[in-house]
């Protein structure tokens, strides 16, 4: 497959690109729209990657491999990252950490094989008032429990 | 009554009727707005006296005026490292042909600490406000704010208001009608803690990994796309238009001495209402635990208190009468850092708290210098070990050794961030470390 942005997501790279005063430095907001359009970042779209910005395709590749944010591999289309921050920890994440991976099945960076489900345990979140809390895709849910994450797990499905 | 009337006045319209005396200053600037609806809005911020600075400044300051007013207020840089604000601006050079840029540091990421989420959430344009006056006291046309990736609905909030910005006018060419251009975009980082320290925010901006520089040249001088840059914390940023408008002096009675005006403490670990609480710099820690977090959870005791954010030495009980500024805490042979305050009631198994401080330091080393990528994962294991029940009888000396092996012998703070913890909490809580070690198991948990 020919790997190639739709001509919407050309006139936005385009456009992201005009913000900067260098081409390289929109190598992550390119490889955030990237994701969208590709649904990870595999080699090939990285080299594409390389191409609009105008850097060898392994320094698309050191940045894909520096930062955890961006998909290197297909995540489910519920990517739960459950805080395990010193905080968290004070107030019981161990135990929701455990929970939410006995009901997905799932141990830490596991993808479900149906692709619904994505599980990680992650650093600081910065939402410390509101510990144990996780990040289901792009919205932050606090004050976890049990109960709370079976409402959850309820409505993604 | 004269309270009663004051508070009133405070609750009808807090910034419109702050004057020019001291007395009249407002008790919050910021988080006010946490309590306005749609306090992000440009409608809701210019009805409380919002873009008055801005408009004043273009039409009636000189940029070293500006900078004037700002060092006088004694603001200090609250992304943690309490930099003076106005001198860091003063080391733009004047005569420099290339462009200036100003980046703000949205990367919040030191564990404990969330304040800033609060500011882009309700105090959005009074951002924008303090960013404006800054690139024009520095000569920057082009603004970036670095924003952690994970913030994905503050990056969007940012992104709809500065589009409303543009709209109006406010951003863009020839701002507020005057000479002056500025633009203004918003990064998403991709998470990494590291792009919080300046030098490796400004690599990643520019689209690499976030591997710190060594300084010199300090950003100031060569920083993004190799121009002057100046990179501020939002909090920091925050404040200008409140000093601008209220004069220096006000801003920095408002605080202790060298500590300019308020802060906004993060509060969370086993206090009853973990939060954000705006109070003057130099507050005692004892007073925002106890009166304004509401004190601890099931009425449990302190056993120990991280003051600002998990890099700080971890305090003790008989410690927290001190002064929550930078000074009176670096005198205590802490920090006061992010003011990301974490407290630990008795129940708290210290081992284990400093295993979780160090396996996050581990996991986010960027691997650029030895000591720091190997010692941090030594510490992590070791740490890990005593916690199973497998520790050696040398083991906490370990600790001690592999910290002070780290210190000071790397490029960037993390090094310090990692093992001023191991440190502190070895210090100060020894006997329960070799109760570990010795009979394999915790005496308190």
């Amino acid at each position: 497959m020919k790997i190639e942005f739709s001509k919407t997501a050309k006139a936005e790279c385009e456009k992201i690109i005009g913000k900067y005063p260098e081409k390289r430095a929109a190598m992550l907001p390119v490889l955030y729209l990237a994701e969208k359009e590709f649904g990870h970042i595999s080699l090939e779209v990285e080299e594409y990657v390389g191409k609009l910005l105008d850097v060898p395709p392994v320094k698309v590749h050191e940045v894909m491999t520096f930062y955890t944010l961006i998909a290197a591999k297909p995540r489910g289309k519920y990517h739960f990252q459950v805080c395990r921050g010193l905080s968290c920890d004070l107030k019981g994440c161990v135990k929701i950490i455990d929970y939410l991976s006995e009901k997905l099945k799932l141990s830490s960076d596991e993808t479900s094989d149906d692709l619904m489900y994505t599980f990680t345990p992650v650093e600081c979140l910065a939402a410390c008032e509101t510990a144990p809390m996780m990040q289901l895709n792009e919205d932050y849910h606090g004050n976890l429990t049990k109960e709370k994450i079976d409402e959850i797990l309820m409505e993604s499905k | 009554m004269v309270f009663f009337i004051n508070s009133l006045w405070f609750s009808l319209c807090p910034l419109c009727l702050c004057g020019e005396s001291i007395k009249n200053m407002p008790e919050k600037i910021i988080s006010k707005f946490f309590d306005i609806e749609d306090s992000h809005t440009i409608d809701v911020y210019e009805k409380h006296g919002g873009y008055a600075t801005i408009r004043k400044v273009l039409k009636k300051w000189m940029p070293e005026q500006v900078i004037e007013e700002v060092s006088n207020a004694n603001l200090r840089g609250l992304g943690g490292a309490g930099f003076p604000a106005g001198r860091k601006w003063s080391f733009i050079p004047k005569d420099s042909p290339k462009p200036k840029y100003l980046v703000i540091n949205a990367d919040e990421s030191e564990p404990g600490t969330f304040k800033d989420r609060y500011v882009i959430d309700n105090y959005t344009h009074g951002l924008f406000e303090g960013i404006m006056i800054a690139s024009y006291a520095i000569g920057a046309n082009k603004a970036f704010i670095y924003i952690r990736g994970e913030y994905v609905r503050q990056a969007e909030r940012l992104v709809e208001q500065i589009e409303a910005a543009y709209k109006k006018g406010y951003l863009g060419k020839e701002i507020f009608g005057s000479k002056f251009d500025l633009d203004l975009v918003v990064h998403r980082g991709a998470g990494a803690y590291i792009c919080g320290e300046e030098t490796a925010l400004l690599e990643s901006l520019e689209g690499k990994k976030g591997w710190p520089r060594m300084k010199p040249p300090f950003p100031a001088i060569e920083g993004v796309f190799r121009s002057p840059t100046i990179v501020n914390n939002v909090e920091t940023l925050a404040y200008v238009p409140t000093i601008i408008k209220n004069g220096a002096d006000s801003f920095a009675n408002l605080g202790s001495e060298r500590n300019g005006g308020l802060r906004l403490y993060s509060i969370s670990g086993h206090v009853k209402n973990p939060g954000v609480y705006e109070l003057p710099m130099g507050t005692p820690l004892r007073e925002i635990i106890y009166e304004h977090a509401g004190g601890l959870q099931n009425g449990n005791g302190i056993k120990a208190v991280v003051p600002g954010g998990s890099s700080s030495p971890i305090l003790t009980p008989d410690e927290i009468d001190v002064k929550m500024d930078f000074d009176s805490l670096t005198a205590l042979g802490s920090m006061l850092g992010s003011a990301g305050i974490i407290v630990m009631d008795e129940s708290t198994c210290i081992v284990r708290a400093l295993y979780v401080v160090t396996r996050f330091y581990h996991h986010e080393s960027c691997g650029q210098c030895t000591p720091c990528r190997e010692g941090t994962g030594w510490a992590e294991k070791v740490l890990k070990r005593i916690l199973d029940g497998n520790g050696r009888p040398e083991d906490v000396d370990n600790l001690v050794e592999i910290a002070d092996n780290i210190i000071g012998n790397t490029i960037c703070p993390l090094g310090d961030a990692a093992a001023l913890p191991i440190q502190s909490y070895v210090k100060k809580f020894r006997a329960e470390f070799e109760y570990h070690v010795q009979e394999g198991k915790c005496d308190v948990s």
